[in-house]
């Protein structure tokens, strides 16, 4: 047997029960949620006035009817906004940071660890902390000299969504870009400096099109995390809230009530919403996913 | 005057990072040593410091100290069993030659970006039918939905960092590609299990979404749902100092792990590029 083969064989052995995990937890619900999204279950009356009970088929029923309902549309536009905006400030404040942290001599370590602060905490301790600095007479208002009811509906409500998650998640954007960052040789810079570049040249011109990769792949995973949101808004403000509900918490609701089909049909939508992303990153705009390229760039750049 | 700024700006682009990233834990933390009358307090430090909170959360009835054990059980049990299994899809994703490699590592990716939500709906009917709400095993199989694709990841970009040349030493001493595996790699490999296990940790003990919807019972919960679900005294406001000092006792294990291999969770976060 040649060692091609052998190492086939082998490979195959050790990815087997990952894989066999991965179809149960992953495989199997993603199947199971496309069926029940067909379905309906709960007692009902049929047209001649009979009680029909247990799981019945209806088509696109349940999309149909999310379709139809404002309350669909408005968590639609909430995971929406909430996405793009978070993203945006996250990828703004991320590349900042990183930037000072790459030119910063001393105390880098201070600024790692601190950095990673905010990652490690619980998304849902992070919730209740922020309620707590958005309180009526929290902090938060103390400081703006405001007098909003920051956690209960409304606009407000969208903006502390907005902050809590910004503060969680652009120090992790930042982690990022930097290991994107430290991968940029210094001739680079010495060069564009020879030529006379600025400061803000150096950056617009040598930094970000150098850091794209990293910043495309942080840029992804972010969003996809962005369009899956929940704990923060439902700890934060609380479930049925028409300001900060999102598709997930949509879902949830749903499920919880026990009404699995409409559940399962949000969620096959919030599926396909990431699965269009994902493509449009990967194919359009060519993330680098596996890596491949840049660890190329890394041998190419240490050789 | 620029030169001044130059040789600041760095500090100050620090100070303010630090400020940003500290300055609300930092009130989280002031905030659960206050007393319940002063809660509200505005001043950096509190005056008189308590324990009154930190009391109030093991005490009474929150059932607080059982949701960390439960907490430790199923983000333990998560990372153990995910980090055996994803240390040996790793070795093969890294170090081995076979067909449709990159089809594999592109499915593990893919199935680590599916929102929660839609493998919750359908796995919850499931675990009612068969009766496995309110154990432990409820959340640790959804939770390896999130943790398996993290922990190959994260195992495959540190396996692919080792130099090739050991294996190559190991096979022309006539080792199999498992005999190298088990005989040379793993014994380099321990640093980055490590790390993987630290990353993959904190995301289960951070897990909500799971542990929410597959458990009701108090006795069952995990501390981030059962802080999530802290009565008033008086029932209809929030406790708040209560909460503070809960949210203190459940992130301060991670802050200290954060502060020793800072350097190790960094490297791995970012080998990868997936949280």
């Amino acid at each position: 047997m040649n060692t091609t083969a052998r190492a086939g064989r082998t490979a195959a052995l050790l990815l087997s029960p990952t894989f066999l995990v991965l179809a149960l937890v992953v495989g199997y619900p993603l199947l199971a949620a496309l069926r029940e999204s067909l379905h309906r279950s709960g007692d009902e009356l049929d047209e001649s006035g009979f009680i029909v009970s247990g799981d019945r088929f209806v088509g696109l029923d349940n999309y149909a009817d999310a379709v139809g309902a404002a309350r669909f549309w408005t968590a639609f536009a909430n995971t929406t906004v909430f996405t793009l905006v978070t993203v945006a400030i996250e990828v703004v404040l991320g590349t900042a940071m990183a930037v000072v942290m790459h030119r910063a001599m001393r105390g880098r370590g201070l600024v790692r660890a601190s950095i990673l602060v905010p990652w490690a905490i619980p998304t849902a301790v992070s919730g209740l902390l922020w309620r707590w600095i958005f309180q009526a007479d929290g902090v938060a208002n103390t400081l703006l000299g405001t007098d909003l009811l920051w956690t209960s509906d409304g606009w407000p409500a969208k903006i502390a969504v907005i902050v809590a998650d910004s503060w969680k998640t652009a120090p992790f954007v930042g982690l990022l870009v930097l290991a994107g960052l430290q991968l940029i040789p210094n001739d680079v810079y010495e060069a564009a400096r020879l030529d006379g570049a600025s400061a803000w040249q150096q950056f617009r011109r040598v930094t970000l099109p150098l850091v794209k990769p990293a910043l495309l792949v942080a840029v992804l995973f972010r969003l996809l995390d962005a369009l899956r949101m929940f704990d923060l808004p439902f700890v934060l403000v609380g479930p049925q809230k028409g300001a900060v509900e999102t598709l997930s918490m949509l879902a949830w609701n749903e499920a919880n009530q026990v009404r699995y089909g409409p559940a399962a049909a949000y969620s096959v939508i919030l599926f396909l919403y990431v699965v269009v992303i994902a493509f449009v990153f990967v194919k359009l705009l060519g993330a680098d996913l596996l890596g491949e390229r840049r660890a190329r760039r890394r041998s190419e750049v240490s050789a | 005057m620029t030169a001044l700024v130059r040789r600041w700006a760095p500090y100050l682009g620090v100070a303010l990072i630090v400020c940003y990233c500290l300055a609300p834990f930092y009130w989280m933390v002031v905030s659960s040593f206050r007393r319940t009358s002063d809660i509200f307090d505005k001043s950096p430090l509190p005056s008189p410091w308590s324990l009154e909170n930190y009391q109030a959360v093991f005490g009474g009835n929150n059932a607080f100290g059982q949701s960390l054990v439960n907490s430790l059980v199923v983000a333990g049990t998560t990372t153990v069993l995910t980090v055996l299994l994803g240390t040996l899809a790793g070795f093969a994703l890294a170090r081995l030659t076979f067909r449709f490699k990159n089809l594999v590592l592109s499915l593990v990716i893919a199935t680590s970006m599916f929102p929660g939500i839609s493998l919750i709906v359908p796995l919850l009917k499931l675990f009612t039918d068969i009766g496995w709400v309110n154990t432990y095993h409820s959340m640790i199989v959804p939770n390896m939905s999130f943790a398996l694709p993290l922990a190959v990841w994260n195992l495959t970009t540190f396996f692919r960092q080792l130099p090739f040349e050991l294996e190559e030493a190991a096979r022309v001493d006539g080792c199999t590609p498992w005999q190298a595996f088990r005989k040379v790699i793993l014994p380099i490999a321990v640093p980055g299990v490590f790390t993987t296990a630290i990353i993959v940790f904190v995301t289960s003990w951070n897990e909500f979404i799971i542990a929410l919807s597959m458990v009701n019972q108090p006795e069952t919960q995990t501390a981030t749902v059962r802080i999530s679900q802290f009565g008033g005294v008086s029932g209809f406001d929030s406790p708040f100092g209560t909460q503070m000092a809960a949210g203190v006792v459940v992130t301060v294990p991670l802050v200290i792990a954060v502060l020793l291999f800072q350097r190790r969770i960094v490297a791995g976060l970012t080998s990868g590029g997936l949280k």
